[in-house]
């Protein structure tokens, strides 16, 4: 579905961030990007909807070239990739439903969005995924005024209500505590399966990675290092990608999480 | 940071070393000789007799200021009004004027950065460099004496001010609050509308109150020049040596700075 071909970005600074990158995703799969930092991780989410121009090499997804559109084109298919940051990025000052209403700007013209006038579907989904998110009752509250956990569901409403193909995913856990980093990572990924969207998650955390996800890449300086299930981690492919160091607590050992409870709606 | 040993190997640290300290001591002395100098000047080019009188002469228009003349009021209803007026659409109007000259001179917005940049850079300068009494001596001479001339010379004046303040507080929005909002395939201006506009509403307000509450007190001398307003009066009556005329006048210009500055503090600590 989603297919890179020798993706290349070199900074102006000269920083290679990401050399001949060749990736293919098949559709409904939730891929981790690990990777040191620097490696190059943002950079590759950032060029696949050109949020960051690629130098040179392609991005296809469903077949279309996305380096080659122009810029209305390009925007037609941003619309198809939903995107969750680290810092959730939602606009601080309007209320959690302009937030998640925000991801249907692409569908609507500029006065409907600019008076808030959405289309009545629209704000049904809206409603419909903050109650699948657990924030129904904070549809009217200010972004700035939640937690981050709460903020980071928020974002994620906000890329699915694009109904997109797939979701471009930022370190969504790294500014979260460890057990709404778990949540989060839960969320995103029941959602993917529910309305079986791919996704390209780039996370730090590898143990977390290895418990949510079914195939992990490692980056190492802007190439390739890893391709995988997540069973195939091992502490020499950890010091492929990072380099020396124990990595004995770092890897998930294959002993299952006891039956998860349900998590209470924040 | 010189650091020196003693004979019994005690470090001793000071702030600067010898030639440092001689240098600064040095500005010093050329700092006051300077100012001496400077003093000297302006000593030999005054008249001191006049200095010395002036206690007496202040005196004297103090005797004749006091007390003033209430029943003037009547006539200044008028030209308060008109000053009120001046400074509030020559507000209104500077900021139509400056937004879209901020956007353009601000790094992260402006459609090029060297061509279109430097040419709102220009005007924010140049609007900006001429005091309003200047803009409203100019407009005066072209289209006339009155309130419009004064709007003008207060409008001109501000977009400058209110140009610069808001293009510094678009340059400093959070970016990626921009990036989401672009990476929903949201078109330029609903990018402008939803991840900027938001960010910069409380400078924009903020920066409003405050031209406005600056623009009372420069549309209350703008008369001087025939612009209109409270200041047309208070000329009239300096030069006819009416002094509890003036004094009324100035009792009425500083209420109605006192209010203005009240009512923006409130605006502003509503705000924030």
């Amino acid at each position: 579905m989603l297919e890179l071909q020798k993706l290349t970005k070199t900074y102006r600074t000269g920083d290679k961030a990401l050399q001949n990158v060749d990736l293919v995703i098949p559709k409904g799969q939730v891929l981790a990007l690990i990777g040191p930092s620097g490696a190059g991780k943002s950079t590759l989410i950032r060029c696949i909807n050109r949020l960051v121009e690629p130098s040179s090499g392609k991005v296809l997804l469903d077949g279309t070239e996305l380096t080659a559109l122009s810029s209305g084109g390009l925007r037609k298919m941003r619309r198809k990739m939903g995107m969750i940051f680290q810092e959730y990025a939602l606009v601080e000052r309007l209320t959690v439903m302009e937030n998640v209403l925000s991801g249907r700007l692409g569908y609507v013209g500029f006065w409907r969005s600019f008076l808030r006038k959405y289309p009545q579907s629209d704000i049904d989904e809206a409603f419909r995924l903050l109650d699948r998110v657990g924030l129904l009752a904070m549809a009217d509250k200010r972004a700035d005024e939640l937690s981050g956990g709460q903020r980071q569901r928020v974002g994620i409403a906000r890329a699915l209500i694009q109904d997109p193909r797939l979701l471009l995913v930022d370190e969504p856990t790294a500014s979260l505590d460890p057990k709404t980093s778990r949540q989060i990572m839960r969320l995103i990924c029941e959602l993917c399966a529910e309305r079986d969207l791919a996704a390209v998650i780039n996370i730090h955390d590898v143990a977390l990675a290895q418990m949510f996800v079914e195939r992990i890449v490692g980056l190492k300086a802007g190439e390739l290092a890893f391709d995988g299930k997540p069973s195939d981690m091992s502490d020499a492919v950890l010091t492929s990608i990072y380099g020396e160091e124990d990595w004995h607590a770092t890897i998930r050992q294959v002993d299952e999480d006891e039956a998860e409870t349900p998590e209470p709606a924040q | 940071m010189p650091v020196t040993q003693t004979a019994k190997g005690v470090k001793i640290w000071q702030l600067r070393d010898r030639n440092q300290t001689l240098i600064r001591w040095a500005g010093y002395l050329a700092v006051v000789a300077v100012f001496m100098w400077c003093w000297k000047r302006i000593s030999d080019a005054t008249t001191w007799f006049f200095v010395w009188d002036a206690p007496r002469i202040a005196a004297d228009i103090g005797g004749r200021a006091v007390p003033p003349r209430w029943s003037y009021m009547d006539k200044l209803w008028g030209p308060l009004w008109d000053t009120l007026n001046m400074a509030t659409l020559g507000t209104l109007l500077a900021l139509v004027m400056a937004v879209p000259v901020a956007f353009l001179a601000a790094r992260n917005t402006t459609p090029s950065a060297i061509f279109i940049r430097p040419v709102a850079l220009f005007i924010i300068v140049a609007t900006r460099s001429i005091n309003s009494l200047i803009w409203a001596l100019l407009l005066v001479a072209i289209i006339g004496p009155g309130v419009f001339a004064g709007l003008l010379a207060i409008a001109f004046r501000s977009i400058g001010f209110c140009a610069k303040l808001l293009y510094e507080a678009i340059e400093e929005i959070d970016q990626t609050q921009v990036e989401a909002i672009t990476a929903t395939g949201a078109s330029r201006w609903q990018v402008m509308a939803y991840g900027i506009v938001p960010q910069i509403m409380p400078a924009f307000a903020g920066i409003s109150v405050f031209r406005w509450d600056i623009n009372i007190r420069e549309s209350t001398v703008l008369g001087l020049v025939g612009a209109g307003g409270i200041g047309l009066q208070l000329q009239s009556s300096l030069n006819t040596l009416a002094w509890p005329q003036v004094t009324l006048i100035l009792i009425v210009i500083l209420f109605a700075v006192v209010v203005g500055e009240w009512i923006s503090a409130k605006v502003r600590g509503a705000i924030i």
